[in-house]
């Protein structure tokens, strides 16, 4: 069994859905190599060496790979990929991006978000927004995959040594596409989908200011993540990525806090799997409720206050 | 220019799915469905080109049962100019829908095919990245913005650290985001209208197409069941409990 996990990265550091991929990856088969394509990344290269379960990282670096851009990048993968039996990447915006187009280059039927190993080629993964999770057997001769990276820890790095590196050319570029910019959230707190502790923030909080008056204090206190309920993302109030939902981010931090979110199923799909829940919210019929451990019926602009001063005094 | 809109009828978003007792499938018995809704911001988006001049005509495609038809006229009550249907029963693969509609998009010498980011049942979010590779053009996922320019298509994409802006040649495919658009209200009168609007049946075999799944499927499940946890009466007694019982404030 011959395994390529395509590492996600921004050319200088790893990310963590890569080491979390990798674990998925090993437990299918061992010594996977992890692929790093991208323009001047070889730091993100070594760090991806470093990782317990890479047998080799295979680098590839060309300006044509710098943003991940799927028809390049899709290119590079078919030309790597007839030495391997299982092609992987995380279940990230750009992993779902390119795999499926180098799953149908390959003629196979990508796997989607999987989030159990049952066998090397059986997998679980969910449908219907998480509410039906499907045991499936691949029957194509390659596998191609996306990994649901909050369904795998981390895998650890390697208390001695490194995995070679081997430094590999690019390949044609169809040229049909060109990178022209990108707006990036910029944020000193953790990264959403691998925080600890996530604040989320529904259409109850109406307005940016209010996000910033009420939910920021309280991530800061936490040292939390910052989310939002879709209906908060389209009025405006939050940036696109901090939808956390079926067809937005999932997470599964230790502890979430739903403030002013009622819990759609589609919102309930990103963030049941966190391991404690917490709802504020003034509807005590909320189905947010039915899901939280923890559920405080009260208003969240006198609430919020509060719960920051009660943090305060535990020195927060 | 000539656009092609893929639109699939799937469970409605408000529904909450069961599992048949022998976990053989889920059950759709008498269950409301819908156009898939990242389907209907595609309709809306393509029919907008048209109305900006950009476009010259709308074509819809669904492969699916008869009943798919009504999600076809959906589409033409929004406002696109024809539909296709492709009878099949059952639930298609992306890569086989992929082909499929790679040979549909030939036919109909599309220019553009704009389709939505994900079926809200399978959750699959491949089809449209299978067809471009299938066709070989390029890809603009996760769209949130179009611009149609001489040289050809400005997408921005909703990616996991904001939004990235890319250029792509045309004919080019375009996968339909949240944030795309706001779908209009069909009227009335529009819902009549559709009802003289041409859909074409289009038989499966006449594509020739293997479209046999390539996932078999062992079972499928619910997954277990979160219960619902305690109301605290104030902030204080949360604090305390996430402390002392949940331990997740070290
Ligand atoms: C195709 C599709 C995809 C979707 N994907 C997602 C997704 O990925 N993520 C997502 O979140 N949603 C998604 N949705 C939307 C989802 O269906 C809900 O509409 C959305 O989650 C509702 O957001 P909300 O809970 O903030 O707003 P609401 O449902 O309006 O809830 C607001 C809540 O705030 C409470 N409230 C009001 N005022 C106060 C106050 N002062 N103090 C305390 N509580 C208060 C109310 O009681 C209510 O429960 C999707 C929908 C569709 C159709
Ligand atoms: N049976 C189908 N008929 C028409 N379009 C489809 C069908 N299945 C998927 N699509 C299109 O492909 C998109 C993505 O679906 P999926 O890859 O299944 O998540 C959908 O939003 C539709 O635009």
């Amino acid at each position: 069994m011959t395994i390529l996990l395509l590492a996600e990265h921004d050319n200088a550091s790893l990310k963590d859905a890569t080491a979390r991929a990798l674990t998925a990856a090993t437990k299918i088969g061992a010594g996977v190599h992890v692929l790093i394509a991208g323009h001047q990344c070889r730091t993100a290269a070594e760090s991806a060496a470093k990782l317990e379960g890479v047998a080799k990282v295979l680098l590839v670096d060309a300006p044509a790979y710098a943003h991940s851009l799927p028809e390049p990048l899709g290119a590079l993968l078919l030309s790597l990929a007839p030495t391997y039996d299982v092609l992987l990447a995380p279940s990230t915006s750009s992993g779902k991006n390119v795999m499926p187009r180098l799953a149908a280059l390959l003629d196979v039927m990508q796997v989607s978000d999987m989030m159990a190993v049952i066998a090397p080629d059986t997998f679980e993964r969910p449908i219907f927004a998480g509410n039906v999770i499907e045991t499936v057997r691949s029957k194509d001769a390659k596998k191609v995959i996306t990994v649901r990276t909050t369904a795998f820890s981390a895998a650890a790095n390697r208390t001695a040594g490194a995995a070679p590196i081997e430094a590999l050319n690019a390949v044609a570029d169809p040229a049909i596409s060109s990178f022209v910019g990108e707006e990036l959230s910029k944020s000193a707190r953790p990264e959403l989908t691998t925080a600890r502790i996530v604040v989320s923030g529904g259409r109850a909080l109406q307005s940016h200011d209010n996000f910033v008056k009420y939910i920021e204090p309280l991530a800061d206190k936490l040292g939390a993540a910052t989310g939002a309920s879709r209906a908060a993302v389209d009025a405006g109030y939050v940036p696109n990525d901090w939808q956390v939902g079926q067809t937005g981010k999932i997470v599964a931090p230790d502890l979430y806090v739903a403030i002013g979110i009622s819990g759609a199923i589609q919102h309930l799909a990103g963030m049941k799997d966190s391991k404690v829940i917490v709802a504020i919210n003034k509807d005590e019929d909320a189905p947010i409720f039915q899901v939280a451990d923890y559920g405080l019926v009260a208003d969240l602009y006198q609430a919020l206050p509060e719960l920051a001063a009660e943090l305060g005094k535990l020195g927060r | 220019m000539k656009i092609l809109v893929p639109v699939k009828r799937v469970v409605d978003f408000n529904v909450k799915i069961r599992v048949k007792p022998d976990g053989s499938g889920v059950d759709v018995a008498n269950v409301k469905m819908s156009i898939n809704p990242f389907d209907e911001i595609a309709v809306e988006e393509a029919i907008r080109l048209k109305e900006k001049g950009s476009a010259t005509e709308v074509v819809c495609v669904s492969i699916g049962p008869p009943q798919a038809e009504e999600t076809l006229r959906t589409a033409l009550a929004m406002g696109a100019d024809r539909g296709i249907l492709v009878g099949f029963d059952g639930e298609m693969e992306p890569l086989a829908v992929a082909k499929i509609l790679k040979a549909v998009a030939t036919e109909e010498k599309s220019d553009l095919i704009i389709l939505g980011k994900q079926a809200i049942d399978y959750d699959c979010d491949q089809t449209g990245q299978m067809l471009a590779a299938l066709l070989g053009w390029p890809q603009g996922t996760f769209a949130s913005k179009v611009l149609i320019e001489a040289d050809g298509l400005t997408v921005t994409r909703e990616v996991d650290g904001g939004h990235q802006i890319v250029k792509l040649k045309l004919p080019a495919i375009v996968t339909a985001d949240l944030r795309l658009n706001q779908p209009r209200y069909v009227s009335l009168p529009n819902i009549m209208k559709a009802k003289k609007k041409p859909v074409a049946k289009k038989a499966l075999e006449a594509f020739g197409i293997d479209v046999r799944p390539r996932l078999e499927i062992l079972k499928m499940a619910e997954p277990p069941h979160r219960k619902a946890g305690v109301k605290v009466a104030s902030v204080a007694e949360l604090v305390k409990k996430l402390k002392t019982e949940a331990g997740v404030l070290q």
